[in-house]
């Protein structure tokens, strides 16, 4: 019997949803990280690789007698009594100026991880789309390489490739790539197994389409939700991977002002109760880390269909 | 069902051959190991080494004798120590244990009533409370969790012992904070998963249908969403497990507690090829088992594939 | 005439508005009233409101959604007010549900006597033999072949339109005096669905409970009901006797509804409403069905229609309809 009604038509979604429905809080600590980041040799005060200058005066009152070279070593913040470089966070071991090098430090994070997982979405999604869509041989060895990739946890995954690739921010770029294209391709795969039965993409067979057409132009806008949805979850995880590898030595090397190196440097200061060394590094990775996630969580509540609420 | 079985286990070998392959070919790449040893500037001393270790032979013969070696349940011995890989394992394996399993315990004690209550206060305060905590345990490195703990409980307030393991892995004081800051961030990861799969099943039409019956809450919420609810979060946690057990190594570095965490990176670190390959191997064996009892798991539990 | 078993008056039930504003009003003063072993069939869009009926006096109404204001009688009680408690006994023994998509109202990890025994072992105190007894009756009232044996299965193993007759096992288990259909033949085969239907009438001749037919096929609701509401963007804009409606439907919307059914044999092609189906949001000044209808004049756009009295329990809310004849 046909519908008596007329055709339903479900509200639309807003693309644009009003400004008060904004995540402000990640979206203001990321706009002003990446305006860190981008403007760091404005911004910051001393240059990174180098020891904050200063005069006889603050090295005598240091180590009680001036000299070329002097430099104020875990010089505590300002706003602490002892600071005698009155820098805004610190100096570190050697005397380098602790803002300067998170400004610069945030360059690092934001591109080594949103390029790797860049590319490993790229990698991923394509090798999803032939696993799923281009036969079973593809499929076969594909899907066979994904699980045992995914056996592995990252971690393990990350430190092993570090140990071959050697230290180094593009390095760290390929590792992420590596490491976390699997996700993405048992993802993509799963979702186009089940749009290649669809009638649009029947329609396209039966028309003569060519294969790699339709992947282009019916499979992967398809896919593009879940892989975005996806690159939220993982954004925030390989900004923290690239932490432990530079904290462990086989990420970004020294003198780079990778957040990780600077913690993993200042440990000695650390036991003798110098908090600021490890918590201005510290608290910059959480932050970032926390504002990739709360938007992440925001744009996955609008991507995944299967997280709409009522 | 025999079947299903047959075809998973079929599937869980071809994924380790690939893996034990993927990561013998990658060692490989590291370099040459007879370098990492004293006295390495001699060349027929190095020569020697290789020789010893079995280097000088063609990659496939390497291979054809590894894969040889570890069908007979030999794992290989350590360029480094000269002791076998699985005894090197089993002795690092107490130390692991016990920080893993603590840190399991917190994670499952913190994360999984925080996350249910999420579930069944969805948008509330307790909702934001348990995603905030979830939050924040996702997004800060544990070892800054470990130093931070370090600076607090040891330094500052010098309640607690910061470093090493004290008499043997069982020392509580020893074990806390390592556990603590081991454990947030899998909390963090349970609270997630409880809680999003709890909603999934409470949103679903026959859990609406158990409430239309009018079936007391407890029944509604113990019978059918926590049983519904339990697959995934049993999954994650045995995979949490496995890798807090293995994969501790910052904690391990910044507590000063060496485990396998720390047995396999120092391998990595020396290109000890036996050693890197066979805890890699362990620890793809303990993975590839977790799935199937997963699976085996979903097949005694769900009537779906259990029964016709 | 004895009085009705449920009577709603002036409902009002409204949900939050995610993004930001005034809650939106998903049921907007409705008023009708049920009596024992009728059958009122609810036809409406969907979004017209016709579910958030049912969820209201079940009140089970989604996240973000609450009763505005109005008052629901069942039995004497007083529904809106009911502690929650109470409302809970009240719900499965008194009032039960039956959902559209049987394939996803059963849980798939319990099987069919578990899930059909619950009303039973629940409000009337069953266990064991009598139990498993009643179970395989409620199983045989619903023609479930060898119920004996059928209740020991899971649901993925019976077919949409056993499962949805287990659903309506489950629905009787409590004794209820009213059941609430939503949609429930939607998911299945036509074939299916007459029998489905069948069923449902059988049942209710049987029992003697009390029906709400919630629906948007208006062929359905000739085949099922005694008398038929028809919803609007929230609002109740006509209810009369199955034959009066469809015979003589004075609301525009009814009268366009009624165009807009295929008829055996007529070469005339099918009329299509024109127009969409308003925004809840965005809902306009008077009449929320002026923009298509086409007698719409001055007094449609200023002012909300008055209900118009047609008989007893006969009404219409149209600027332009005439009163009763009587």
């Amino acid at each position: 019997m046909a519908d008596a009604v007329a055709v339903d038509n479900p509200p639309r979604r807003r693309l644009l949803p009003r400004l008060t429905s904004l995540p402000w809080i990640p979206l203001v600590f990321l706009s002003l990280l990446i305006v860190g980041a981008v403007f760091a040799p404005l911004i910051a005060p001393h240059r990174p690789l180098d020891p904050v200058a200063v005069t006889a005066a603050q090295c005598k009152a240091a180590y009680g007698q001036a000299f070329d070279g002097c430099y104020i070593k875990d010089d505590p913040p300002f706003f602490i009594a002892g600071s005698i470089a009155k820098t805004l966070l610190g100096t570190d071991y050697l005397g380098r100026d602790i803002f300067s090098r998170l400004l610069y430090g945030a360059r690092i994070s934001l591109f080594v991880s949103l390029v790797g997982t860049t590319f490993a979405g790229v990698l991923g999604t394509a090798l999803g789309l032939i696993a799923g869509y281009m036969g079973p041989i593809w499929q076969q060895i594909i899907m066979r390489l994904t699980d045992a990739w995914l056996t592995l946890p990252p971690l393990i995954f990350a430190i092993l490739l570090s140990t071959i690739r050697g230290p180094g921010i593009g390095n760290i770029v390929i590792i992420l790539a590596v490491v976390f294209w699997c996700g993405y391709t048992r993802l993509v795969y799963a979702e186009v197994l089940s749009l290649r039965q669809r009638d649009f993409v029947l329609l396209a067979e039966i028309n003569g389409v060519s294969r790699f057409r339709i992947m282009r132009r019916h499979l992967l806008p398809n896919v593009l939700n879940t892989v975005v949805v996806y690159f939220t979850l993982i954004v925030g995880v390989a900004i923290i991977i690239e932490s432990i590898l530079s904290f462990l030595g086989v990420g970004v090397p020294p003198p780079e002002p990778s957040w990780g190196l600077m913690i993993a440097q200042e440990r000695d200061g650390l036991l003798e109760g110098k908090w600021w060394l490890v918590a201005w590094p510290g608290l910059a990775i959480m932050i970032l880390v926390l504002s990739a996630n709360m938007l992440g969580d925001w744009l996955r509540v609008r991507l995944d269909p299967h997280f709409q609420g009522p | 069902m025999i079947r299903l079985v047959a075809k998973r286990a079929g599937i869980a070998v071809v994924t380790l051959w690939l893996l034990v392959s993927a990561v013998f070919c990658l060692v490989r790449f590291t370099g040459d190991p007879s370098t990492m040893m004293e006295g390495a500037s001699d060349p027929q001393y190095a020569a020697a080494l290789r020789q010893r270790w079995g280097l000088d032979r063609p990659y496939v013969v390497q291979y054809g004798l590894y894969l040889r070696n570890l069908a007979e349940g030999d794992f290989g011995s350590s360029f480094q120590k000269g002791l076998p890989v699985t005894t090197l394992y089993f002795q690092s394996l107490p130390t692991s244990l016990v920080l893993g399993f603590s840190a399991f315990l917190i994670s499952l004690a913190v994360g999984v009533p925080l996350g249910i209550v999420s579930a069944l206060k969805v948008n509330t305060a307790w909702d934001r409370v348990g995603t905030a905590f979830a939050l924040t345990g996702l997004s800060i490195p544990n070892f800054v969790v470990g130093l931070v703990l370090i600076i607090l409980f040891g330094v500052e307030l010098n309640w607690l012992p910061v470093m090493g393991a004290g008499d043997g892995p069982f020392d509580w004081r020893h074990l806390v904070l390592p556990a603590f800051a081991l454990g947030w961030y899998f909390s963090g990861n349970m609270v997630r998963v409880t809680r999003s799969s709890m909603l999934d099943v409470l949103r679903s039409d026959y859990v609406r249908l158990v409430r239309i019956k009018g079936v007391p809450e407890w029944v509604v919420l113990v019978k059918h969403a926590l049983v519904n609810a339990l697959i995934p979060i049993v999954t994650l946690a045995g995979l949490n497990l496995i890798i807090m057990v293995n994969v501790a190594v910052p904690i391990e570095v910044v507590f000063g507690r060496p485990g396998i965490g720390t047995l396999l990176f120092d391998g990595m670190m020396n290109r000890d090829f036996p050693l890197v390959q066979g805890v890699v191997l362990m620890i793809a064996i303990m993975v590839l088992i977790l799935n199937l009892l997963t699976d085996f798991l979903y097949a005694w539990l769900d009537p779906r594939i259990r029964v016709g | 005439m004895a009085p009705a078993l449920l009577e709603v008056t002036d409902l009002h039930a409204e949900f939050r508005n995610r993004d930001g504003g005034a809650p939106l009003s998903a049921v907007d003063g409705v008023s009708f009233d049920l009596h024992q072993g009728e059958t009122l069939g609810v036809v409406g869009e969907s979004g017209s409101g016709k579910t958030t009926i049912a969820h209201s006096i079940i009140r089970m109404l989604p996240p973000g959604g609450r009763i505005a204001g109005g008052s629901i009688r069942f039995d004497g009680v007083e529904l809106t007010t009911l502690p929650a408690r109470d409302m809970r006994r009240l719900r499965g023994a008194e009032v039960a549900m039956i959902l559209q998509d049987p394939m996803a109202s059963l849980d798939p990890m319990f099987t069919i006597f578990d899930q059909v025994a619950e009303p039973a072992r629940y409000h009337r105190g069953l266990r064991g033999r009598a139990l498993v007894g009643e179970v395989a009756d409620l199983l045989r009232q619903v023609r479930i072949p060898s119920p004996k044996q059928r209740m020991r299965d899971y649901p993925h193993q019976m077919s949409g339109g056993q499962r949805q007759r287990v659903v309506g096992a489950a629905a009787l288990a409590g004794r209820p005096k009213l059941i609430i259909a939503d949609e429930p033949t939607t998911s299945l085969d036509v074939t299916v669905q007459r029998q489905y239907l069948d069923l449902l009438k059988t049942l209710q001749r049987e029992t003697g409970v009390a029906l709400i037919f919630i629906t948007h096929d208006l062929g359905i609701v000739a085949k099922v009901c005694d008398r038929v509401a028809v919803m609007y963007a929230g609002r109740m804009v006509e209810q009369r006797p199955v034959e009066r409606l469809f015979h003589d439907p004075r609301h525009p919307y009814t009268q366009a509804l009624l165009r807009a059914m295929p008829k055996l044999g007529s070469a005339e092609p099918l009329f299509a409403i024109p127009g969409q189906a308003p925004n809840l949001a965005a809902l306009p000044r008077g009449c929320s069905f002026q923009s298509r209808c086409p007698q719409a004049g001055a007094p449609c756009l200023a002012e909300r229609p008055p209900t118009v009295a047609l008989g007893l329990r006969q009404e219409v809310q149209c600027h332009f309809a005439e009163g009763a004849p009587s």
